[in-house]
C-alpha cells in the first residue's frame, strides 16, 4: 500500500491502550526525560571520553616527564596537583559538553518538544543540571583518582612521590573533579543564555581562557587582583597544591567564590528561560 | 477546546498576530488557513505558550497550557520546523518526550506503528526526508493521547498516500470528540479535511465559519456554455456585471448570469447550445481574493518585475 519503500503503510489511528496514559509531570519524569537525551547523543560519548582520555594521558605523560628530580624541575612540576594538569583540557571538553547539552536543543529546534512537553519551563533546567551534574561529578572525580594514582604509581618507581593520604592530597585530588563539574555548569548555564552553540562556546572559552590571562597579565596588579576573583583561578586556589602558593584566596574561599559564579549564572539562566520566547 | 481572546503579539516593529478572537471546538477539524506570514504559526506557539501574548490570553481546555499537569495529554503538537534533535533516533526521540509524563515504551512503539515508521526508527531523525520527519512529529503529537492537536501544516512533505493517511486519521480524532486544529495555506486541502475555517491575513482574522458557509458564501457563479455560435453569443451576454471567457474555441464562461437566463437570451436569438452548467466557484480563487490584500511576502508582478530580481 506504501509508495516508499522504508516507510511502511500508516495503521490506523488508536487511542493509548490502558497503562499507556500520560501522567503528571513531575520533576522526577523530567529527569528521566533529560538522562535519556544526554545518553541517546554520540557527541556525549566521544566529548566526555575524550576528557577522561585526555585526563589520563596527561597524567602519565607529566608523572614520566617529571620521574627524575633535576634541577629544571620547579617546586610546581612535582606538587601533588600537577599530575592533573589534564584539567586544562578537560575543562574545556566538560565546558562544551555543557553548552552541547542545553544549545543543541536550540539549534535543532528540538528545544520546541520539550518546552511543550515541559510547560512550566523551569524543571528542564533542573533536570539538565541534575543529570550533568550527576554524570560529570562521578565521572571527573573518578578519573581524577585514577589518574592521580596511576601517575604516582608510575612515579614511585623512580622517587618519592605523593599518595592521596598526604594532607592536602585528597582535597586536590577530589577538588579537581568537582572544580571541571562547576566550570561545566557554567557552560551550560551560558547555553541557555546565549543559545546558540558557536556563541555559547566562544562565551565560554573567554571565561575559562581570555579572561584570566586578559585580567591577569594585560592589566596591571589590579588586573591581577581582579584576576583571582575570576571562575578559573577562584576553582584552581581549591584544586591545586601549589606550595609557595600565587593564590591569594584559600582553597576554600576559592570554591565558595567559584560556587558564587555558578549561583549567578545558573540564576541569568532560569531569567532567561521563564521569560524569552523559545 | 481552545480559546483565543484578543491575542496579539508584536516582534518588534512587526505585528504578527493582531487582536485574534477564536474558538476552536471539540468534535470538528477546524481549518486555520492564511497566506504564508499571517500569523498562524505564530498564534500556535501563543497557545501553546511557546511565545507569551503581547497582550490578550490563549487557553486550552480552559486553563493557559502551562498550567496542566499533563501538557501531552491535554495537546499534541506537530511545529511547522523540525522540532527534533537531529542526532538522536526516531524512537529515542519519542522515549525522551514520553518519559516527561510516564508514558511506557509500549505506547512509544504503538505511536512509531501508527505513522508507518516501524522500520526505520532506529535511524537518526536527520537522515529522514521532510515527509518522514512530519510522521515523527505526528507520533509525537499523538504520544499523550491528546485531547487536543495542534499541527502546523501536517501534509507538508506527505505523499499522497500519507495525505490520504492524515486526512483519515484527524476525521477519526474528531468524531472522538477531540479538538483538532491545523494550519495550511492551501485551501483546496482544507476543503477536503476541515468542518470549520478561521482565515487569517496579516494577523487579523478575515473569517470563522463552517466550511460550508464559507463555500457558499465564496461562490460567485461562473456558468460553462458550449456553442457553436459562442462569439454570437458572447456579444448578447456581454453587459453591467457581466464578465464572458472564451477559454476555448466554441466555449464561454460567464459569470454574473444565472444558467436561466443564459439559456432564455440564447433561445430568443435562435443559437444553438450543446452545453450549459453551472461550475462549483473555485474554492482557491475565492480564498485568494479573501486574503489578497494581506499577503506579505507577494512575489513580483509581472515578467518585468521578475527579470529585475534575476538581474
Amino acid at each position: 500500500m506504501s509508495s516508499s519503500a522504508t516507510v511502511t503503510a500508516p495503521a490506523a489511528p488508536r487511542s493509548a491502550s490502558p497503562g499507556a496514559e500520560a501522567q503528571p509531570v513531575t520533576l522526577r519524569r523530567v529527569i528521566r526525560s533529560e538522562w535519556i537525551k544526554f545518553w541517546t547523543l554520540r557527541s556525549t560519548w566521544a566529548v566526555l571520553s575524550a576528557a577522561v582520555v585526555g585526563m589520563l594521558v596527561l597524567a602519565l605523560i607529566v608523572a614520566y616527564n617529571t620521574r627524575h628530580l633535576t634541577s629544571n624541575l620547579q617546586a610546581n612540576d612535582i606538587a601533588p596537583s600537577s599530575t592533573l594538569q589534564g584539567y586544562y583540557l578537560a575543562q574545556l571538553l566538560i565546558g562544551a559538553l555543557g553548552v552541547l547539552f542545553v544549545s543543541g536543543e536550540y539549534g535543532t529546534g528540538m528545544i520546541r518538544s520539550t518546552l511543550v512537553a515541559v510547560p512550566r519551563r523551569l524543571p528542564v533546567l533542573w533536570a539538565k543540571l541534575v543529570v550533568f551534574v550527576t554524570v560529570t561529578a562521578t565521572s571527573m572525580i573518578i578519573v581524577s583518582i585514577v589518574a592521580f594514582v596511576c601517575a604516582q604509581a608510575l612515579l614511585s618507581h623512580y622517587r618519592t612521590g605523593f599518595s592521596l593520604s598526604d594532607p592536602g592530597v585528597l582535597r586536590v585530588v577530589i577538588g579537581t573533579g568537582i572544580y571541571l563539574t562547576l566550570v561545566g555548569m557554567i557552560g551550560g548555564a551560558l547555553g541557555w543564555i546565549v543559545r546558540s552553540t558557536p556563541g555559547a562556546l566562544v562565551a565560554y572559552f573567554a571565561v575559562v581562557l581570555v579572561l584570566p590571562v586578559l585580567f591577569g597579565e594585560a592589566l596591571g596588579n589590579w588586573g591581577k587582583q581582579v584576576a583571582e576573583f575570576l571562575p578559573d583561578q577562584a576553582g584552581a586556589s581549591f584544586s591545586t597544591s601549589i606550595p609557595e602558593s600565587s593564590y591569594s584566596l584559600s582553597p576554600w574561599v576559592g570554591l565558595l567564590v567559584l560556587v558564587g559564579w555558578v549561583a549567578v549564572a545558573l540564576a541569568i539562566a532560569a531569567g532567561v528561560l521563564r521569560r524569552r520566547d523559545a | 477546546m481552545i480559546e483565543v481572546h484578543q491575542l496579539t503579539k508584536r516582534y518588534g516593529a512587526k505585528l504578527a498576530v493582531d487582536n485574534l478572537t477564536f474558538t476552536v471546538r471539540p468534535g470538528l477539524v477546524t481549518g486555520f488557513l492564511g497566506p504564508n506570514g499571517a500569523g498562524k504559526s505564530t498564534t500556535m506557539r501563543l497557545i501553546l505558550g511557546l511565545d507569551a501574548p503581547t497582550s490578550g490570553t490563549a487557553t486550552l481546555n480552559g486553563k493557559p497550557f502551562a498550567e496542566h499537569t499533563r501538557p501531552l495529554h491535554e495537546a499534541g503538537a506537530l511545529l511547522e520546523a523540525r522540532a527534533v534533535h537531529t542526532g538522536r533516533s526516531a524512537r529515542n526521540h519519542l522515549r525522551v518526550m514520553a518519559a516527561t509524563t510516564g508514558i511506557g515504551r509500549r505506547r512509544v512503539d504503538e505511536v512509531i506503528e501508527m505513522v508507518g515508521l516501524a522500520d526505520v526508527a532506529s535511524d537518526r531523525a536527520g537522515s529522514f526526508s521532510l515527509g518522514m520527519g512530519q510522521r515523527l512529529g505526528i507520533a509525537s503529537a499523538l504520544l499523550g493521547d491528546p485531547q487536543t492537536l495542534i499541527l502546523d501544516e501536517p501534509v507538508n512533505g506527505l505523499d499522497p498516500d500519507g495525505v490520504r493517511w492524515i486526512r483519515n486519521l484527524l476525521r477519526g480524532l474528531a468524531d472522538e470528540g477531540r479538538t483538532v486544529f491545523l494550519s495550511s495555506h492551501l485551501m483546496s486541502e482544507m476543503a477536503l479535511t476541515a468542518d470549520h475555517v478561521i482565515v487569517v491575513g496579516r494577523g487579523r482574522l478575515l473569517r470563522d465559519q463552517s466550511m460550508a458557509e464559507f463555500i457558499a458564501a465564496a461562490s460567485a457563479e461562473t456558468v460553462r456554455v458550449r456553442s457553436p455560435q459562442a462569439r454570437e453569443l458572447a456579444g448578447l451576454l456581454a453587459g453591467e456585471g457581466v464578465t464572458v471567457r472564451d477559454p476555448a474555441d466554441g466555449m464561454l464562461e460567464v459569470e454574473g448570469l444565472s444558467s436561466d437566463r443564459i439559456g432564455t437570451v440564447a433561445a430568443s436569438a435562435q443559437i444553438t447550445l450543446y452545453e450549459l452548467t453551472t461550475l462549483d466557484a473555485s474554492l482557491e480563487e475565492a480564498y485568494m481574493s479573501l486574503t489578497e490584500d494581506a499577503i506579505d511576502f507577494r512575489s513580483p508582478a509581472g515578467p518585468g518585475a521578475q527579470a529585475g530580481v534575476a538581474a
